[in-house]
Protein backbone atom coordinates (compact mmCIF):
# COMPACT_ATOMS: atom_id res chain seq x y z
CA UNK A 1 0.00 0.00 0.00
CA UNK A 2 1.34 3.43 -0.92
CA UNK A 3 2.40 5.51 2.03
CA UNK A 4 -0.31 8.09 2.59
CA UNK A 5 1.88 11.16 2.97
CA UNK A 6 5.23 12.24 1.58
CA UNK A 7 7.95 14.09 3.49
CA UNK A 8 8.47 17.48 1.82
CA UNK A 9 12.02 18.76 1.42
CA UNK A 10 13.62 21.97 0.21
CA UNK A 11 15.45 20.66 -2.80
CA UNK A 12 16.89 23.90 -4.03
CA UNK A 13 16.88 27.68 -3.63
CA UNK A 14 18.14 30.40 -5.93
CA UNK A 15 18.14 34.15 -5.76
CA UNK A 16 18.35 36.99 -8.23
CA UNK A 17 19.48 40.58 -7.81
CA UNK A 18 19.26 43.36 -10.37
CA UNK A 19 21.24 46.51 -9.68
CA UNK A 20 18.87 49.23 -10.84
CA UNK A 21 20.07 52.67 -9.73
CA UNK A 22 18.16 54.26 -12.61
CA UNK A 23 14.89 52.99 -11.15
CA UNK A 24 15.50 54.37 -7.64
CA UNK A 25 13.61 57.52 -8.64
CA UNK A 26 10.52 55.32 -9.12
CA UNK A 27 10.62 53.90 -5.62
CA UNK A 28 7.59 55.07 -3.68
CA UNK A 29 9.41 57.42 -1.31
CA UNK A 30 11.73 59.05 -3.87
CA UNK A 31 8.94 59.48 -6.43
CA UNK A 32 6.69 61.22 -3.93
CA UNK A 33 9.52 63.52 -2.90
CA UNK A 34 10.40 64.26 -6.55
CA UNK A 35 6.80 65.19 -7.27
CA UNK A 36 7.01 67.71 -4.47
CA UNK A 37 10.56 68.88 -5.15
CA UNK A 38 12.04 67.99 -8.59
CA UNK A 39 15.60 68.79 -7.48
CA UNK A 40 15.53 65.60 -5.40
CA UNK A 41 16.50 63.79 -8.63
CA UNK A 42 19.90 65.49 -8.54
CA UNK A 43 20.39 64.55 -4.89
CA UNK A 44 19.53 60.95 -5.69
CA UNK A 45 21.82 60.80 -8.68
CA UNK A 46 24.76 62.15 -6.68
CA UNK A 47 24.42 59.25 -4.23
CA UNK A 48 23.85 56.33 -6.60
CA UNK A 49 26.66 53.79 -6.74
CA UNK A 50 28.03 51.96 -9.75
CA UNK A 51 27.47 48.32 -10.70
CA UNK A 52 30.93 47.13 -9.63
CA UNK A 53 30.37 48.53 -6.13
CA UNK A 54 26.97 46.86 -5.87
CA UNK A 55 28.51 43.55 -6.95
CA UNK A 56 31.33 43.83 -4.41
CA UNK A 57 29.01 44.95 -1.60
CA UNK A 58 29.40 42.24 1.09
CA UNK A 59 25.68 41.98 2.01
CA UNK A 60 24.86 41.34 -1.67
CA UNK A 61 27.59 38.70 -1.78
CA UNK A 62 26.08 37.08 1.32
CA UNK A 63 22.60 37.22 -0.25
CA UNK A 64 23.92 35.37 -3.30
CA UNK A 65 25.88 32.79 -1.32
CA UNK A 66 29.44 33.90 -2.13
CA UNK A 67 30.13 34.48 1.58
CA UNK A 68 28.34 33.27 4.70
CA UNK A 69 26.35 35.93 6.58
CA UNK A 70 28.42 35.25 9.72
CA UNK A 71 31.45 36.50 7.79
CA UNK A 72 29.94 39.97 7.74
CA UNK A 73 30.44 40.27 11.48
CA UNK A 74 34.21 40.17 11.07
CA UNK A 75 34.39 42.65 8.18
CA UNK A 76 35.24 46.29 8.91
CA UNK A 77 32.29 48.65 8.67
CA UNK A 78 30.84 50.42 6.86
CA UNK A 79 30.42 47.55 4.43
CA UNK A 80 29.79 49.90 1.54
CA UNK A 81 33.47 50.86 1.63
CA UNK A 82 34.25 47.36 0.31
CA UNK A 83 34.34 48.38 -3.30
CA UNK A 84 36.93 45.93 -4.50
CA UNK A 85 36.31 43.02 -6.76
CA UNK A 86 33.24 40.82 -6.54
CA UNK A 87 31.77 38.14 -8.72
CA UNK A 88 28.53 38.59 -10.64
CA UNK A 89 27.80 34.87 -10.44
CA UNK A 90 27.66 33.30 -6.99
CA UNK A 91 26.58 29.88 -5.69
CA UNK A 92 22.99 30.98 -5.04
CA UNK A 93 22.41 33.34 -7.95
CA UNK A 94 23.61 36.40 -9.83
CA UNK A 95 23.53 40.18 -9.64
CA UNK A 96 22.72 41.73 -13.02
CA UNK A 97 23.48 45.23 -14.31
CA UNK A 98 20.67 47.68 -15.05
CA UNK A 99 21.42 47.65 -18.78
CA UNK A 100 20.84 43.90 -19.07
CA UNK A 101 17.90 44.01 -16.70
CA UNK A 102 16.09 46.53 -18.91
CA UNK A 103 16.54 44.04 -21.74
CA UNK A 104 14.97 41.28 -19.65
CA UNK A 105 12.14 43.66 -18.73
CA UNK A 106 11.39 43.95 -22.44
CA UNK A 107 11.74 40.19 -22.92
CA UNK A 108 9.19 39.57 -20.13
CA UNK A 109 6.79 42.15 -21.56
CA UNK A 110 3.73 40.41 -23.02
CA UNK A 111 1.75 43.60 -23.80
CA UNK A 112 4.28 45.92 -25.46
CA UNK A 113 4.51 48.05 -22.34
CA UNK A 114 8.24 48.70 -22.70
CA UNK A 115 9.89 50.61 -25.51
CA UNK A 116 13.68 50.63 -25.63
CA UNK A 117 15.63 53.06 -27.76
CA UNK A 118 17.06 51.27 -30.81
CA UNK A 119 20.72 52.05 -30.11
CA UNK A 120 20.37 50.90 -26.52
CA UNK A 121 18.58 47.69 -27.55
CA UNK A 122 21.40 46.92 -29.98
CA UNK A 123 24.05 47.66 -27.37
CA UNK A 124 22.70 45.15 -24.85
CA UNK A 125 21.90 42.38 -27.33
CA UNK A 126 25.38 40.73 -27.21
CA UNK A 127 25.35 40.56 -23.39
CA UNK A 128 21.85 39.09 -23.39
CA UNK A 129 22.76 36.59 -26.09
CA UNK A 130 25.68 35.43 -23.94
CA UNK A 131 23.53 34.98 -20.83
CA UNK A 132 23.10 31.27 -20.05
CA UNK A 133 19.35 31.65 -19.44
CA UNK A 134 18.59 33.61 -22.63
CA UNK A 135 16.99 31.71 -25.51
CA UNK A 136 16.65 32.66 -29.18
CA UNK A 137 12.95 33.31 -28.52
CA UNK A 138 13.93 35.73 -25.75
CA UNK A 139 16.20 37.64 -28.14
CA UNK A 140 13.39 37.84 -30.65
CA UNK A 141 11.16 39.29 -27.95
CA UNK A 142 13.82 41.93 -27.22
CA UNK A 143 13.20 43.35 -30.70
CA UNK A 144 15.14 46.13 -32.34
CA UNK A 145 13.84 49.08 -30.35
CA UNK A 146 12.36 52.42 -31.37
CA UNK A 147 13.73 55.82 -32.32
CA UNK A 148 14.31 58.71 -29.91
CA UNK A 149 11.63 60.59 -31.85
CA UNK A 150 9.10 57.86 -31.11
CA UNK A 151 10.05 57.95 -27.43
CA UNK A 152 9.56 61.73 -27.47
CA UNK A 153 6.12 61.29 -29.01
CA UNK A 154 5.04 58.66 -26.51
CA UNK A 155 6.22 60.72 -23.55
CA UNK A 156 4.34 63.74 -24.86
CA UNK A 157 1.09 61.79 -25.23
CA UNK A 158 -2.13 62.32 -23.29
CA UNK A 159 -1.65 59.22 -21.14
CA UNK A 160 1.52 59.66 -19.11
CA UNK A 161 4.34 57.22 -19.88
CA UNK A 162 7.36 56.85 -17.65
CA UNK A 163 10.79 57.56 -19.13
CA UNK A 164 13.35 54.87 -18.28
CA UNK A 165 16.79 56.11 -17.28
CA UNK A 166 20.20 54.68 -16.58
CA UNK A 167 22.10 55.64 -13.44
CA UNK A 168 23.83 58.50 -15.28
CA UNK A 169 20.48 60.04 -16.18
CA UNK A 170 20.46 59.11 -19.86
CA UNK A 171 17.05 58.12 -21.20
CA UNK A 172 17.02 54.72 -22.88
CA UNK A 173 13.33 53.96 -23.19
CA UNK A 174 9.90 54.45 -21.77
CA UNK A 175 7.18 52.47 -20.04
CA UNK A 176 3.60 52.80 -21.23
CA UNK A 177 0.34 52.96 -19.35
CA UNK A 178 -2.15 50.29 -20.45
CA UNK A 179 -5.30 52.34 -19.94
CA UNK A 180 -6.26 56.00 -20.17
CA UNK A 181 -7.86 56.30 -16.73
CA UNK A 182 -7.44 52.99 -14.85
CA UNK A 183 -5.00 53.74 -12.01
CA UNK A 184 -4.26 50.03 -11.58
CA UNK A 185 -2.92 49.93 -15.15
CA UNK A 186 -0.92 53.16 -14.90
CA UNK A 187 2.68 53.05 -16.07
CA UNK A 188 4.22 53.18 -12.60
CA UNK A 189 2.02 50.32 -11.32
CA UNK A 190 2.70 48.15 -14.35
CA UNK A 191 6.43 48.83 -14.08
CA UNK A 192 6.35 47.49 -10.51
CA UNK A 193 4.39 44.43 -11.59
CA UNK A 194 6.53 43.66 -14.63
CA UNK A 195 9.73 44.09 -12.59
CA UNK A 196 8.30 41.64 -10.05
CA UNK A 197 7.51 39.13 -12.80
CA UNK A 198 10.89 39.56 -14.50
CA UNK A 199 12.98 39.10 -11.37
CA UNK A 200 10.91 36.10 -10.27
CA UNK A 201 11.36 34.51 -13.70
CA UNK A 202 15.13 34.97 -13.56
CA UNK A 203 15.29 33.42 -10.07
CA UNK A 204 13.11 30.52 -11.20
CA UNK A 205 14.98 29.90 -14.44
CA UNK A 206 18.24 29.87 -12.49
CA UNK A 207 16.79 27.39 -10.01
CA UNK A 208 15.48 24.99 -12.63
CA UNK A 209 18.63 25.15 -14.75
CA UNK A 210 21.09 24.70 -11.90
CA UNK A 211 19.08 22.00 -10.15
CA UNK A 212 18.70 20.20 -13.51
CA UNK A 213 14.92 20.16 -13.27
CA UNK A 214 12.93 19.84 -16.49
CA UNK A 215 10.52 22.81 -16.44
CA UNK A 216 7.84 20.45 -17.75
CA UNK A 217 8.10 18.49 -14.48
CA UNK A 218 6.81 21.48 -12.48
CA UNK A 219 3.04 21.21 -12.05
CA UNK A 220 2.37 24.09 -9.65
CA UNK A 221 3.84 27.49 -8.79
CA UNK A 222 3.04 29.69 -5.81
CA UNK A 223 3.93 33.37 -6.05
CA UNK A 224 4.41 35.06 -2.70
CA UNK A 225 5.28 38.57 -3.91
CA UNK A 226 3.32 41.57 -2.69
CA UNK A 227 2.58 43.29 -5.98
CA UNK A 228 -1.12 43.83 -6.74
CA UNK A 229 -1.66 42.53 -10.29
CA UNK A 230 -5.10 43.25 -11.67
CA UNK A 231 -7.29 45.98 -13.09
CA UNK A 232 -9.80 48.38 -11.58
CA UNK A 233 -12.48 45.74 -11.18
CA UNK A 234 -10.17 43.33 -9.33
CA UNK A 235 -7.25 45.28 -7.96
CA UNK A 236 -4.69 42.76 -6.79
CA UNK A 237 -6.63 39.87 -8.33
CA UNK A 238 -3.45 38.10 -9.48
CA UNK A 239 -2.16 35.67 -10.81
CA UNK A 240 1.53 36.39 -11.24
CA UNK A 241 2.46 32.78 -10.48
CA UNK A 242 1.15 31.58 -13.82
CA UNK A 243 2.87 34.42 -15.68
CA UNK A 244 6.16 33.36 -14.07
CA UNK A 245 5.49 29.70 -14.88
CA UNK A 246 4.77 30.55 -18.51
CA UNK A 247 8.02 32.42 -18.99
CA UNK A 248 9.99 29.76 -17.15
CA UNK A 249 8.96 27.09 -19.62
CA UNK A 250 6.64 25.31 -17.19
CA UNK A 251 4.07 24.41 -19.82
CA UNK A 252 2.44 21.77 -17.60
CA UNK A 253 2.00 24.13 -14.65
CA UNK A 254 -0.56 26.44 -13.25
CA UNK A 255 -0.36 28.25 -9.95
CA UNK A 256 -1.70 30.92 -7.66
CA UNK A 257 -0.56 33.87 -5.58
CA UNK A 258 -0.32 33.68 -1.80
CA UNK A 259 -0.01 37.02 -0.09
CA UNK A 260 0.77 37.87 3.50
CA UNK A 261 3.02 40.91 3.47
CA UNK A 262 6.48 39.89 4.73
CA UNK A 263 5.37 36.42 5.81
CA UNK A 264 3.90 35.56 2.40
CA UNK A 265 6.86 33.35 1.40
CA UNK A 266 6.64 31.26 4.59
CA UNK A 267 2.87 30.85 4.22
CA UNK A 268 3.54 29.75 0.64
CA UNK A 269 6.26 27.33 1.78
CA UNK A 270 3.83 25.78 4.27
CA UNK A 271 1.16 25.38 1.56
CA UNK A 272 3.74 23.98 -0.88
CA UNK A 273 4.87 21.50 1.75
CA UNK A 274 1.27 20.49 2.35
CA UNK A 275 0.61 19.91 -1.35
CA UNK A 276 3.75 17.77 -1.66
CA UNK A 277 3.02 15.94 1.59
CA UNK A 278 -0.52 15.12 0.43
CA UNK A 279 0.93 13.88 -2.89
CA UNK A 280 -1.16 16.36 -4.82
CA UNK A 281 2.03 17.40 -6.65
CA UNK A 282 5.56 15.95 -6.63
CA UNK A 283 7.09 19.43 -6.95
CA UNK A 284 5.91 22.94 -6.12
CA UNK A 285 7.98 26.06 -6.79
CA UNK A 286 7.54 29.04 -4.49
CA UNK A 287 8.63 32.31 -6.07
CA UNK A 288 8.82 35.87 -4.82
CA UNK A 289 9.68 38.68 -7.19
CA UNK A 290 11.00 42.09 -6.31
CA UNK A 291 9.38 45.08 -4.62
CA UNK A 292 10.34 48.03 -6.83
CA UNK A 293 8.39 50.44 -4.66
CA UNK A 294 10.93 49.86 -1.87
CA UNK A 295 13.85 51.25 -3.90
CA UNK A 296 15.33 54.26 -2.13
CA UNK A 297 12.80 53.91 0.70
CA UNK A 298 15.29 55.21 3.27
CA UNK A 299 17.34 57.38 0.92
CA UNK A 300 16.96 60.46 3.10
CA UNK A 301 18.89 58.81 5.93
CA UNK A 302 21.58 57.68 3.50
CA UNK A 303 21.94 61.13 1.98
CA UNK A 304 21.98 62.71 5.41
CA UNK A 305 24.88 60.43 6.40
CA UNK A 306 26.58 61.03 3.05
CA UNK A 307 26.62 57.35 2.16
CA UNK A 308 25.54 55.69 -1.07
CA UNK A 309 21.85 54.95 -1.50
CA UNK A 310 21.97 51.24 -0.73
CA UNK A 311 18.38 50.38 -1.64
CA UNK A 312 19.33 50.16 -5.31
CA UNK A 313 18.78 46.46 -5.99
CA UNK A 314 15.71 44.43 -6.88
CA UNK A 315 15.65 40.97 -5.28
CA UNK A 316 13.84 37.74 -6.01
CA UNK A 317 13.81 34.15 -4.77
CA UNK A 318 12.69 30.77 -6.09
CA UNK A 319 12.37 27.70 -3.88
CA UNK A 320 11.79 24.13 -5.03
CA UNK A 321 9.75 21.99 -2.64
CA UNK A 322 9.74 18.30 -3.54
CA UNK A 323 9.15 14.87 -2.07
CA UNK A 324 11.87 13.34 0.09
CA UNK A 325 15.08 12.64 -1.85
CA UNK A 326 16.95 11.39 1.22
CA UNK A 327 19.42 14.29 1.15
CA UNK A 328 17.67 17.67 1.09
CA UNK A 329 16.53 19.38 4.31
CA UNK A 330 13.15 18.29 5.58
CA UNK A 331 10.37 20.82 5.89
CA UNK A 332 8.78 19.89 9.22
CA UNK A 333 5.11 20.69 8.69
CA UNK A 334 4.40 19.57 12.26
CA UNK A 335 6.53 22.51 13.42
CA UNK A 336 4.32 25.19 11.89
CA UNK A 337 4.10 28.17 14.22
CA UNK A 338 1.20 30.57 13.72
CA UNK A 339 0.44 33.95 15.23
CA UNK A 340 -3.27 33.45 15.80
CA UNK A 341 -6.03 36.05 15.97
CA UNK A 342 -6.40 35.51 19.70
CA UNK A 343 -2.69 35.87 20.48
CA UNK A 344 -2.56 39.65 20.79
CA UNK A 345 -0.18 42.15 19.29
CA UNK A 346 2.71 42.27 21.77
CA UNK A 347 6.16 41.20 20.63
CA UNK A 348 6.17 38.67 23.44
CA UNK A 349 2.94 37.08 22.18
CA UNK A 350 4.17 36.97 18.60
CA UNK A 351 7.52 35.40 19.43
CA UNK A 352 5.95 32.96 21.86
CA UNK A 353 3.70 31.66 19.13
CA UNK A 354 6.40 31.58 16.47
CA UNK A 355 9.25 30.22 18.59
CA UNK A 356 8.44 29.06 22.14
CA UNK A 357 5.24 27.17 21.35
CA UNK A 358 6.52 25.21 18.32
CA UNK A 359 9.74 24.29 20.12
CA UNK A 360 7.78 23.09 23.15
CA UNK A 361 5.47 21.09 20.89
CA UNK A 362 8.46 19.38 19.28
CA UNK A 363 10.25 18.78 22.59
CA UNK A 364 13.13 21.07 21.62
CA UNK A 365 14.97 23.75 23.54
CA UNK A 366 15.99 27.16 22.18
CA UNK A 367 19.58 25.95 21.91
CA UNK A 368 18.57 23.00 19.73
CA UNK A 369 18.05 25.42 16.85
CA UNK A 370 21.42 26.10 15.25
CA UNK A 371 20.29 29.21 13.41
CA UNK A 372 17.17 31.35 13.57
CA UNK A 373 16.35 33.00 10.24
CA UNK A 374 14.18 36.00 10.99
CA UNK A 375 13.83 39.48 9.49
CA UNK A 376 17.28 39.85 7.97
CA UNK A 377 17.24 43.48 6.85
CA UNK A 378 20.68 44.93 6.28
CA UNK A 379 21.31 47.31 9.23
CA UNK A 380 23.45 49.53 7.05
CA UNK A 381 20.23 50.38 5.21
CA UNK A 382 17.97 50.83 8.22
CA UNK A 383 20.16 52.39 10.91
CA UNK A 384 20.92 55.69 9.13
CA UNK A 385 17.17 56.22 8.83
CA UNK A 386 16.58 55.65 12.53
CA UNK A 387 14.94 52.25 12.07
CA UNK A 388 17.50 50.40 14.15
CA UNK A 389 19.12 47.01 13.65
CA UNK A 390 16.06 44.85 12.99
CA UNK A 391 17.64 41.37 13.05
CA UNK A 392 19.69 42.13 16.14
CA UNK A 393 16.56 43.22 17.99
CA UNK A 394 14.75 40.06 16.91
CA UNK A 395 17.62 37.87 18.07
CA UNK A 396 17.68 39.63 21.42
CA UNK A 397 13.96 38.97 21.79
CA UNK A 398 14.45 35.27 21.03
CA UNK A 399 17.33 35.13 23.51
CA UNK A 400 15.16 37.01 26.03
CA UNK A 401 12.48 34.34 25.67
CA UNK A 402 15.12 31.67 26.24
CA UNK A 403 16.17 33.53 29.38
CA UNK A 404 12.57 33.80 30.59
CA UNK A 405 12.32 30.02 30.13
CA UNK A 406 15.53 29.68 32.20
CA UNK A 407 17.30 27.91 29.33
CA UNK A 408 20.01 30.56 29.46
CA UNK A 409 20.86 33.27 31.98
CA UNK A 410 20.37 36.95 31.10
CA UNK A 411 24.15 37.27 31.02
CA UNK A 412 24.28 34.67 28.24
CA UNK A 413 21.98 36.64 25.94
CA UNK A 414 24.83 38.20 23.87
CA UNK A 415 26.51 34.81 23.36
CA UNK A 416 23.20 33.24 22.35
CA UNK A 417 22.60 36.04 19.84
CA UNK A 418 26.10 35.60 18.38
CA UNK A 419 25.81 31.82 18.09
CA UNK A 420 22.22 31.42 16.91
CA UNK A 421 21.70 34.67 15.02
CA UNK A 422 23.53 36.41 12.21
CA UNK A 423 24.11 39.94 10.93
CA UNK A 424 21.37 41.26 8.66
CA UNK A 425 22.31 41.25 4.99
CA UNK A 426 19.09 41.33 2.98
CA UNK A 427 17.94 44.13 0.72
CA UNK A 428 14.82 45.74 2.22
CA UNK A 429 12.66 44.22 -0.50
CA UNK A 430 9.44 43.63 1.42
CA UNK A 431 8.56 39.94 1.58
CA UNK A 432 12.05 38.94 0.41
CA UNK A 433 13.83 40.13 3.56
CA UNK A 434 12.18 37.81 6.09
CA UNK A 435 13.74 34.38 6.71
CA UNK A 436 14.12 33.32 3.07
CA UNK A 437 17.43 35.16 2.43
CA UNK A 438 19.12 32.56 4.66
CA UNK A 439 17.49 29.60 2.89
CA UNK A 440 20.38 29.02 0.50
CA UNK A 441 22.88 28.92 3.35
CA UNK A 442 20.46 26.80 5.38
CA UNK A 443 20.13 24.21 2.62
CA UNK A 444 23.93 24.09 2.19
CA UNK A 445 24.55 23.80 5.93
CA UNK A 446 21.84 21.19 6.51
CA UNK A 447 22.86 19.13 3.50
CA UNK A 448 26.60 19.02 3.95
CA UNK A 449 27.60 21.49 6.65
CA UNK A 450 27.33 21.46 10.41
CA UNK A 451 23.70 22.57 10.78
CA UNK A 452 21.05 20.26 12.23
CA UNK A 453 18.04 22.56 12.52
CA UNK A 454 17.11 26.01 11.25
CA UNK A 455 13.96 27.85 12.30
CA UNK A 456 12.48 30.21 9.72
CA UNK A 457 10.21 32.92 11.07
CA UNK A 458 8.55 35.93 9.51
CA UNK A 459 6.13 38.63 10.57
CA UNK A 460 3.74 40.61 8.40
CA UNK A 461 2.42 44.13 9.00
CA UNK A 462 -1.18 43.49 8.02
CA UNK A 463 -2.29 46.74 9.66
CA UNK A 464 -0.67 48.70 6.82
CA UNK A 465 -3.62 47.74 4.59
CA UNK A 466 -6.10 49.31 7.06
CA UNK A 467 -8.36 46.25 7.22
CA UNK A 468 -7.25 45.05 10.64
CA UNK A 469 -5.08 46.35 13.45
CA UNK A 470 -3.35 42.97 13.59
CA UNK A 471 0.05 41.78 12.50
CA UNK A 472 0.69 38.21 11.40
CA UNK A 473 3.49 35.72 11.76
CA UNK A 474 4.44 32.21 10.79
CA UNK A 475 7.40 29.92 11.42
CA UNK A 476 8.71 26.62 10.03
CA UNK A 477 11.51 24.26 11.00
CA UNK A 478 14.03 22.89 8.54
CA UNK A 479 15.88 19.76 9.63
CA UNK A 480 18.82 17.76 8.34
CA UNK A 481 17.74 14.70 6.38
CA UNK A 482 18.72 11.19 7.45
CA UNK B 1 -5.21 65.48 18.01
CA UNK B 2 -2.84 68.15 19.27
CA UNK B 3 -5.11 70.76 17.69
CA UNK B 4 -8.30 69.10 18.89
CA UNK B 5 -7.47 68.55 22.57
CA UNK B 6 -5.80 70.68 25.27
CA UNK B 7 -2.09 70.03 25.10
CA UNK B 8 -1.76 70.10 28.87
CA UNK B 9 -3.90 66.93 28.90
CA UNK B 10 -1.65 65.07 26.48
CA UNK B 11 1.46 62.92 26.84
CA UNK B 12 3.17 61.09 23.97
CA UNK B 13 4.36 57.58 24.91
CA UNK B 14 6.97 56.06 22.61
CA UNK B 15 7.65 52.37 21.99
CA UNK B 16 10.65 52.94 19.74
CA UNK B 17 13.47 50.35 19.68
CA UNK B 18 16.62 52.49 19.77
CA UNK B 19 17.97 55.69 21.27
CA UNK B 20 18.24 57.28 17.82
CA UNK B 21 14.70 56.45 16.73
CA UNK B 22 13.43 57.59 20.14
CA UNK B 23 15.26 60.89 19.71
CA UNK B 24 13.80 61.38 16.21
CA UNK B 25 10.22 60.70 17.27
CA UNK B 26 10.60 62.74 20.46
CA UNK B 27 11.88 65.66 18.39
CA UNK B 28 8.99 65.22 15.97
CA UNK B 29 6.36 65.77 18.68
CA UNK B 30 8.25 68.58 20.39
CA UNK B 31 10.21 70.72 17.92
CA UNK B 32 8.84 69.28 14.66
CA UNK B 33 9.93 66.51 12.30
CA UNK B 34 13.77 66.80 12.13
CA UNK B 35 13.86 65.00 8.77
CA UNK B 36 11.39 67.51 7.29
CA UNK B 37 9.74 64.55 5.56
CA UNK B 38 6.37 64.26 7.25
CA UNK B 39 3.30 66.26 8.18
CA UNK B 40 4.92 67.62 11.34
CA UNK B 41 7.87 69.25 9.55
CA UNK B 42 8.22 72.77 10.97
CA UNK B 43 5.38 72.18 13.46
CA UNK B 44 6.60 72.50 17.05
CA UNK B 45 3.86 70.79 19.06
CA UNK B 46 5.82 71.02 22.32
CA UNK B 47 4.18 67.91 23.76
CA UNK B 48 5.61 66.09 26.77
CA UNK B 49 7.16 62.83 25.55
CA UNK B 50 8.33 59.69 27.34
CA UNK B 51 9.38 56.18 26.39
CA UNK B 52 7.15 53.44 27.76
CA UNK B 53 10.11 51.93 29.63
CA UNK B 54 10.84 55.16 31.56
CA UNK B 55 9.93 55.01 35.25
CA UNK B 56 7.52 57.94 34.92
CA UNK B 57 5.32 55.80 32.66
CA UNK B 58 6.15 52.34 33.99
CA UNK B 59 4.98 53.16 37.52
CA UNK B 60 1.55 54.12 36.17
CA UNK B 61 0.94 50.87 34.27
CA UNK B 62 -0.63 47.80 35.82
CA UNK B 63 2.23 45.36 36.57
CA UNK B 64 0.33 42.53 34.86
CA UNK B 65 -0.17 44.57 31.68
CA UNK B 66 3.44 45.78 31.75
CA UNK B 67 4.67 42.20 32.17
CA UNK B 68 2.60 40.98 29.23
CA UNK B 69 3.24 43.86 26.86
CA UNK B 70 6.62 45.39 27.67
CA UNK B 71 8.89 43.34 29.97
CA UNK B 72 10.42 41.22 27.24
CA UNK B 73 11.29 44.24 25.12
CA UNK B 74 12.58 46.07 28.20
CA UNK B 75 14.97 43.17 28.72
CA UNK B 76 16.42 43.38 25.20
CA UNK B 77 16.44 47.11 24.49
CA UNK B 78 19.09 49.59 25.65
CA UNK B 79 16.56 51.29 27.90
CA UNK B 80 19.11 53.50 29.65
CA UNK B 81 20.29 54.97 26.33
CA UNK B 82 16.69 55.39 25.19
CA UNK B 83 15.74 57.16 28.43
CA UNK B 84 18.76 59.48 28.10
CA UNK B 85 17.84 60.33 24.50
CA UNK B 86 14.23 61.18 25.33
CA UNK B 87 15.25 63.08 28.47
CA UNK B 88 17.67 65.17 26.39
CA UNK B 89 14.86 66.12 24.01
CA UNK B 90 12.58 67.04 26.93
CA UNK B 91 15.36 69.15 28.43
CA UNK B 92 16.05 71.01 25.20
CA UNK B 93 12.54 71.46 23.85
CA UNK B 94 10.87 74.81 24.21
CA UNK B 95 7.65 74.94 26.22
CA UNK B 96 4.44 74.79 24.25
CA UNK B 97 3.26 78.15 22.98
Amino acid sequence: MQQMTAQPVIRGVRFFLAHTPGLVRYGSKPSRDIDREPAVVDTLQAHLRGYADAVAYPPNQAFLGAIHPDTLGSLPTPWFRHTGCGERWAPHGEIMSEEEFYGWLKIADAFNLVSLEAGFAASIRPALAAHPLCTPADLEQLGTGVSQAELDARLAGDVPDLPIFLRDGSRIGCFHAAHEVDATLAADVLLENLACKTTAVLAMRTLLAQEHIDPLAIPYVLNSGEEAVGDRYQRGGGNLAKAVAEMSGCQAATGVDIKGFCCGPLHALAVAGGLVSARVFPHVVVVGGCALSKLGMKYRGHVQHDQPILEDVLAAVAILVSGDDGASPRLRLDSLGRHTVAAGPSQKAIFQQLVSEPLQRLGLGFGDIDKYATELHNPEVTEPAGSGNVPLLNYRVIAGLAAMRKEITPAQVPDFVAAHGMPGFSPTQGHIASAVPFLGHAVDGLRCGDLQRVLLLAKGSLFLGRMTQMADGVSLLLERNG
Amino acid sequence: MAEQYPREDMVVVLGTPTAESSRLYALTVTEGDPSWAGALAGTPLGLPVYHVTEDAIKCQVSPEVYEEQVTLMEMVLDVADIADAVQAVRDSSAPAV
